[in-house]
């Protein structure tokens, strides 16, 4: 589904990605950990087709397609979708106002006709109860004060909504209480199935008790420089980033 | 012939009021004035990023005879605001005011030639309050409205009463034949306790030069409650200076709205004189150019009495080879004490080559008071643009949702729900932009 290859972006003549390898088959559950600074949210916007960023080296294929050369809204379209680690702030445009537009973007693009305002409202209360999120935040404008777990929560929402083949998932499971956090993986899990994808950008093994990754990759300085099954994930929070940095500065001065 | 020199000789050919020499003084004296200072140029202080003169050099006629004028019922018809039917309409055309175009609908509601109610029973109301404005506007502009004020008239809305009909008002310049010169001239006289919701656009005909130059003044008695909104989206080839003098003469409320989206040079002077305690006003403006519009939004508030509370919000959107100018004067008084003053001016420039001038100007001689300004300039929320993007909307639509956002803000002051889905509708046609 994605393939990353040799990956390297940066911004303002500094390199900041480093030669990215990853990739991601349908079905898959992918968890991405590494230190504050390391490119975790770079990469996921460089996927997404921030153009702030620029790519020297390497290609990204998404279901077979060349996706460095697309716009974003396209990238969306081919079903992209990124959870944002800071969720923007839209005055004057409501939530609902927003996701409906959206909806029908996709739609256009995949040549299917717009939801009508019956079939739209019935799919928001679907997603609404299964995020337990309420109508007055959905009328509100687009993330504009709300709390940092309910941008967050937004997101996910959005994602129901928008039912993406591959999400990205910046630190979603950042500032939210323990409840949220198994509604946001459940919702997650609700979008798994053997022709989806997720990546976890996450710093807490914690959300990964609830969403079981298949993979889990350490990102230190702008490349993957470990990757594992689930344990490497438990193996982190109990020694912390150390103990790949020591197994790095062993490999550098072999 | 030179425009002002034509106007000279107009001045000295429309009769004199025979029976009270008070309005003739004024004019004179008015006339007199922008003799002196005659139009204002870069050099004046308020008129330096505003350039007028230069529409001087067209040839004008001024209507002359009230009775003359060639629009019909019929042309009027596509250019109506919508609610009409439930509205008020007073038309002037061409500087004069059409008594036979205008419908008045609420018995509360009068309009009159202004000599007639200077010589009849509001003398002492229009002699107290007639070219107030000229105190706070110290240009020939200004004075040459004055100077022709017998065109105008006296709008009053009787004690205590709550006009369910707001009131419309179209400024129409009839450019079909001639380039047009039009100074229409008001005094309103919202008495005690009337509650009432003013509308006031401006629309030229064809395609000749045409340059307005009006005054209206707005006296608000007590416990008044006024709400003001002006449209304007006349043609480019169009040319204004709106002036709207707001004076509260005792405790009263006034809630403004301007919304400018097209014309040439489009000057607003709104003032807000705050001469009693606990008045309250609001002015909110909104104006979205492109092409090579120029718009000037001068406001002043005058706080001259204790516990006033004034709030003013000002955003705008300048695309194209557009300008803006935004002048906020806001003075509190020596005896102005626990004033609260508070404005802010947003802009957004869409294009390399648009521009705006925006400044704050408080005066303030009370110690006791609470004033804040500020005022920004910037360009298109990139970060925004992208989050929109990054869920499938095109980058056009996305445009049209955050400029809408920007905006949306201030089209939900104008408490008249069909005149706020009207601006609402010709924002959102420019945005190309689907409300629904
Ligand atoms: N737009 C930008 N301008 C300048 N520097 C940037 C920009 N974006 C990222 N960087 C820098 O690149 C590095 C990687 O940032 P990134 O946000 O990708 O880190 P991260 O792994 O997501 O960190 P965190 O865990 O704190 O979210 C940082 O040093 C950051 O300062
Ligand atoms: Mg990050």
């Amino acid at each position: 589904m994605l393939k990353i290859q040799n990956l390297q972006a940066g911004i303002e003549g500094r390199t900041i990605l480093k030669g990215i390898n990853l990739e991601i088959k349908a079905g898959e559950v992918h968890a991405i950990m590494g230190p504050n600074g390391s490119g975790k949210s770079t990469l996921a916007s460089v996927i997404a087709g921030k153009t702030d960023y620029e790519v020297t080296e390497g290609r990204i294929e998404f279901m077979g397609k060349d996706l460095l050369d697309m716009l974003p809204e396209k990238r969306a379209g081919e079903g992209l979708f990124l959870g944002f680690q800071y969720p923007v702030e839209i005055p004057g445009l409501s939530t609902t106002n927003f996701i409906k537009t959206a909806v029908n973007e996709l739609r256009k693009y995949r040549g299917e006709e717009p939801l009508d305002a019956v079939a739209f409202l019935r799919l928001m209360k679907e997603k609404m109860a299964l995020m337990d999120i309420q109508q007055p935040l959905l009328s509100r404008s687009l993330n504009e004060g709300f709390s940092g777990g309910e941008k967050k929560r937004n997101e996910i929402f959005q994602m129901a909504m928008l039912q993406p083949k591959l999400a990205i998932l910046d630190e979603t499971d950042s500032g939210l209480d323990i409840d949220a956090i198994r509604i946001v993986a459940n919702g997650v899990n609700k979008l798994r199935s053997k022709d989806n994808a997720v990546l976890l950008i996450t710093h807490y093994q914690r959300l990964l008790d609830f969403i079981i990754p298949d993979f889990v990759h350490v990102l230190y300085n702008g490349r993957i420089v470990k990757s594992g099954t689930k344990e490497l994930a438990l193996e982190l929070e109990l020694k912390g980033y150390d103990f790949i940095k020591n197994d790095l500065n062993i490999a550098e001065t072999v | 012939m030179d425009t002002i020199e034509y106007l000279t000789g107009q001045f000295h050919e429309f009769p004199q009021d025979s029976i009270d020499r008070g309005l003739d003084i004024l004019r004179q004296d008015a006339f007199n004035a922008f003799n002196t200072m005659g139009i204002p140029g870069m050099k004046h202080e308020e008129w330096k990023y505003t350039r007028i003169n230069k529409l001087f050099n067209t040839d004008y006629s001024l209507s002359a005879d009230p009775a003359d004028h060639s629009v019909s019922t019929s042309d009027l018809g596509p250019y109506r605001l919508p609610g009409n039917k439930d509205a008020n309409e007073l038309f002037f055309i061409n500087g004069r005011f059409a008594f036979d175009l205008s419908v008045i609908q609420s018995a509360g509601l009068q309009v009159l030639p202004i000599s007639t109610a200077y010589n009849g029973e509001h003398r002492d109301v229009i002699a107290e309050n007639l070219s107030h404005s000229s105190r706070y506007l110290k240009d020939g502009i200004n004075a040459l409205n004055t100077a022709f004020l017998q065109h105008g008239v006296f709008i009053q809305v009787g004690r205590g009463l709550i006009l369910e009909h707001p009131v419309y008002i179209y400024n129409i310049t009839d450019a079909r034949t001639a380039n047009i010169f039009s100074q229409p001239r008001s005094l309103v006289n919202i008495n005690e306790g009337a509650q009432v919701q003013m509308v006031e656009t401006f629309i030229t005909f064809g395609m000749n030069e045409s340059f307005t130059n009006q005054v209206m003044e707005v006296v608000v008695q007590q416990d008044a409650v006024v709400e003001y909104y002006k449209i304007q989206n006349d043609a480019s080839h169009t040319n204004q200076v709106s002036t709207t003098h707001f004076r509260q003469t005792a405790k009263s409320y006034v809630h403004t709205v301007t919304i400018s989206l097209n014309g040439g040079i489009v000057r607003n002077n709104l003032n807000m004189v705050m001469d009693a305690e606990h008045c309250e006003s609001h002015l909110y403006g909104l104006y979205f150019q492109q092409g090579k519009s120029h718009i000037d939004n001068h406001t002043i508030v005058d706080n001259a009495m204790p516990n006033c509370l004034s709030n003013e919000f000002y955003k705008g959107i300048l695309d194209g080879n557009s300008s803006g100018v935004f002048n906020g004067k806001i003075f509190v008084q020596r005896d102005a004490q626990k004033t609260n003053a508070y404005q802010s001016n947003k802009n957004v420039l869409l294009s390399e080559e648009a521009s705006v001038n925006t400044k704050p100007q408080l005066e303030i001689f009370a110690d006791d008071v609470k004033c804040s300004h500020g005022c920004t300039v910037g360009r298109l929320d990139e970060e925004g643009l992208f989050y929109l993007r990054s869920r499938g909307i095109s980058e056009k639509i996305a445009r049209s949702l955050l400029l809408h956002g920007f905006v949306v803000d201030i089209l939900d002051k104008i408490r008249l729900a069909v005149i706020r889905n009207y601006a609402d509708q010709l924002i959102s046609e420019r945005l190309e932009f689907d409300i629904s």
